[in-house]
């Protein structure tokens, strides 16, 4: 079954006549998703690379009925790109575009969850199924089929976890990155919830960081709703307060989200978190082994 | 991107929040010339990105132009908690009846902008938020409803401010400040305290405003207000050749892709027995350029000894990435020993590009573990 993204994705690429959205669309359809369409405004009636292009995404899911939406579009475009999708009935948003502010993501968040919509981002990088689906920018070919769901902040690290797990020879699920910004679309608890349900995923890990305090609500939820076992991992525990860390949403504010107070709130509800990458993996190999 | 009192109280007077006529001043002079300008009582107020001026002894009463130049010799060069002192805000002196709190915040968490107000002004906010939870009135706005005067009015009453002629300004002053705060994309809009003067009259003493990068390019006049000499020497070097960077205090240079491995990085660094030095995130690509640009903003760094350079590829693959390293060295000299990490997408391939070449005082090694341990121990 897998999360988010599978073989039922139809996926529209809003930007795809862009350099970053051509890359990545040709892309991930060679790696066998569902490219139904890409959107760029005055372009309709081209293709790229065999893929339609429309000049609304109303078009577009009206020929080619896609049912999610990666946005490839500039920072200032996302916003309204975001709407375009949701407007023409969208389910999955995609949004690896970075730079949002802060504010039109607190309309757009209010706006989309009453109606029940997906999002992932801004700021990330997309959602991989191995041997069924990627959608975003990924790198594929270090991950492998198999049970565990991995949810992260951050992409980079991500595929450094992936990476040490595919070593130990074990497999994903769905890999999901949230993305990097203080609001984005979905939470940890919104993939955990999603992970609990899913049958082909049986064990999770996740990544988190300094910032927020989403790993906290993501350990009160583990301990209260999840059956699965879950893994964590946090990074930032040398990052100074007040000094943004790459990621917009990266940043200890006064005495909250720092990686300590994180850490100690997954411990206290059980998670067990590892203190490198390559513990993280460790950790998850021993659980995996032990329910094996 | 945080402004100082005085920019945050441009906004704010911009927005109809009132707030006491002042200048800027930068010498001794200017603050004697602003003062004189002022006429009568004047209260010099150190400008630092940092809050507990007054304790560090940044905020003084004058009483006319030359005991303001006193006044201001006294505190321009001050250090508050690691700010030097170089800019003065002289203002109005004010009498002050009564010292109320009030702010607008981000709230991540509830996804939504959180209104605060209190009459307990003047202090550390989360004191009164810790000690006496009741007297903090706390509410949040729908983001796509906005704000509405009711949210005011509960705020109000919430707070226990009783007298009508000061709801009626204080009703005002949040539906303005809620414009700003929303106008300038700000992420946090506080006023503390808020004055009410023995007068009835309600205003802004203070002013800490705090604006969302990924804004302003919608407000370059706010862009404008960042004080480059206020970071870090690297850090606006860092800024100049556009990499991301922030300067820490240990010995370790960090370079790496991505900011959750960079920050994961850090933490490996500290784990083997070393501090970092600093965090640096070359993005996704690893071209020549960017790794020149990156290692001559950490090699500034005087307390730097031993750099660890750490890769994971992905779509850019190691053998780019070994090849952009290669060519850096080959443009700059780098003194101190640098490990490099690459895993991942075509690691072997980088891996023997770097072994083939073999630059002195460059050490591969397989893991980020093991390579951690090597840049800490050349640190030593």
């Amino acid at each position: 079954m897998a999360i988010i993204v599978d073989n039922e994705t139809r996926l529209v690429v809003q930007g795809l006549t862009g350099s970053e959205g051509s890359f990545h669309g040709t892309r991930n359809k060679r790696y066998g998703t569902n490219v139904v369409a890409g959107v760029t405004p005055g372009k309709g009636g081209q293709d790229v690379d065999g893929i339609p292009v429309f000049d609304t995404v109303a078009d577009a899911v009206a020929e080619t009925h896609a049912n999610t939406s990666m946005i490839f579009v500039p920072a200032r475009f996302a916003a309204d790109a975001i709407y375009e999708a949701v407007d023409a009935g969208i389910r999955t948003v995609i949004c690896i575009a970075e730079g949002l502010p802060a504010h039109e993501m607190l309309r757009i968040y209010a706006y989309i969850r009453p109606k029940g919509v997906t999002m992932l981002g801004p700021n990330c990088p997309g959602a991989l199924s191995p041997g069924k689906a990627n959608v975003g920018i990924i790198p594929a070919e270090i991950f492998s089929p198999g049970s565990i769901g991995l949810v992260s902040r951050s992409g980079t690290l991500t595929y450094q976890i992936g990476h040490e797990l595919t070593q130990l020879g074990l497999g994903n699920s769905t890999i999901v990155g949230i993305g990097g910004d203080p609001i984005v679309g979905s939470s940890f608890v919104d993939v955990l919830e999603k992970f609990e349900a899913d049958d082909e995923t049986e064990y999770v890990v996740m990544v988190g960081e300094i910032g927020g305090e989403e790993e906290e609500k993501a350990a009160r939820f583990i301990e209260a709703h999840m059956t699965k076992p879950v893994v964590a991992y946090i990074a930032g525990f040398t990052a100074p307060p007040g000094k943004t860390m790459g990621h917009a949403g990266a940043i200890i504010s006064g005495s909250s989200g720092t990686a300590e107070a994180k850490k100690r709130a997954l411990e206290a509800c059980g998670v067990r978190v590892g203190t490198s990458p390559t513990e993280v993996a460790r950790l998850a190999a021993d659980v995996a082994g032990a329910h094996a | 991107m945080d402004l100082y009192e005085y920019q945050g109280k441009e906004l704010s007077r911009r927005y109809g929040i009132p707030v006491s006529e002042g200048r800027l001043a930068t010498t001794p002079d200017e603050a004697r010339a602003a003062a004189e300008e002022l006429g009568g009582q004047v209260v010099v107020k150190a400008q630092v990105l940092t809050g507990g001026r007054g304790k560090a002894g940044g905020i003084k009463l004058a009483e006319g132009p030359d005991d303001a130049r006193a006044k201001a010799e006294q505190i321009l060069g001050l250090d508050i908690r690691g700010h030097v002192v170089r800019k003065l805000w002289i203002e109005r002196a004010s009498e002050i009846a009564k010292e109320y709190y009030l702010s607008i915040t981000f709230d991540r968490g509830a996804k939504k902008p959180l209104l605060m107000l209190t009459t307990q002004g003047g202090i550390d906010i989360e004191e009164v938020a810790e000690k006496s939870p009741e007297a903090l009135a706390r509410l949040h706005v729908d983001p796509l409803e906005g704000f509405q005067p009711y949210q005011a009015r509960r705020l109000i009453y919430g707070a226990g401010i009783d007298d009508p002629n000061e709801q009626k300004q204080v009703l005002a002053l949040v539906g303005k400040l809620y414009e700003a705060f929303v106008g300038c994309d700000a992420m946090l809009c506080e006023v503390n305290p808020l004055i009410v003067t023995p007068q009835g009259e309600v205003k802004a003493l203070d002013s800490k405003f705090s604006v969302d990068d990924n804004a302003l390019y919608k407000h370059p006049e706010i862009a404008e207000m960042r004080d480059l000499d206020a970071a870090p020497a690297e850090e606006r070097a860092a800024r100049e050749k556009g990499v991301t960077y922030v300067k820490l205090d240990g010995e370790v240079g960090i370079l790496g892709n991505g900011a959750g491995l960079v920050m994961s990085t850090l933490d490996v660094i500290a784990l083997a027995g070393g501090r970092p030095a600093n965090f640096c995130d070359l993005g996704g690509g690893g071209d020549a350029q960017g790794v020149v640009d990156a290692l001559e903003v950490i090699g500034a760094d005087p307390q730097v000894r031993s750099i660890f350079f750490n890769i994971f590829g992905g779509i850019t693959r190691c053998d780019e990435v070994a090849r952009g390293i290669l060519q850096a060295l080959d443009r700059m000299t780098i003194e101190h020993p640098i490990v490099v990490r690459l895993d991942g997408t075509n690691a072997e391939e980088g891996r023997e590009i770097l072994a083939e070449a073999s630059p002195p005082n460059l050490h591969a090694e397989p893991t980020m573990l093991e390579a951690a341990g090597r840049a800490v121990e050349f640190a030593r």
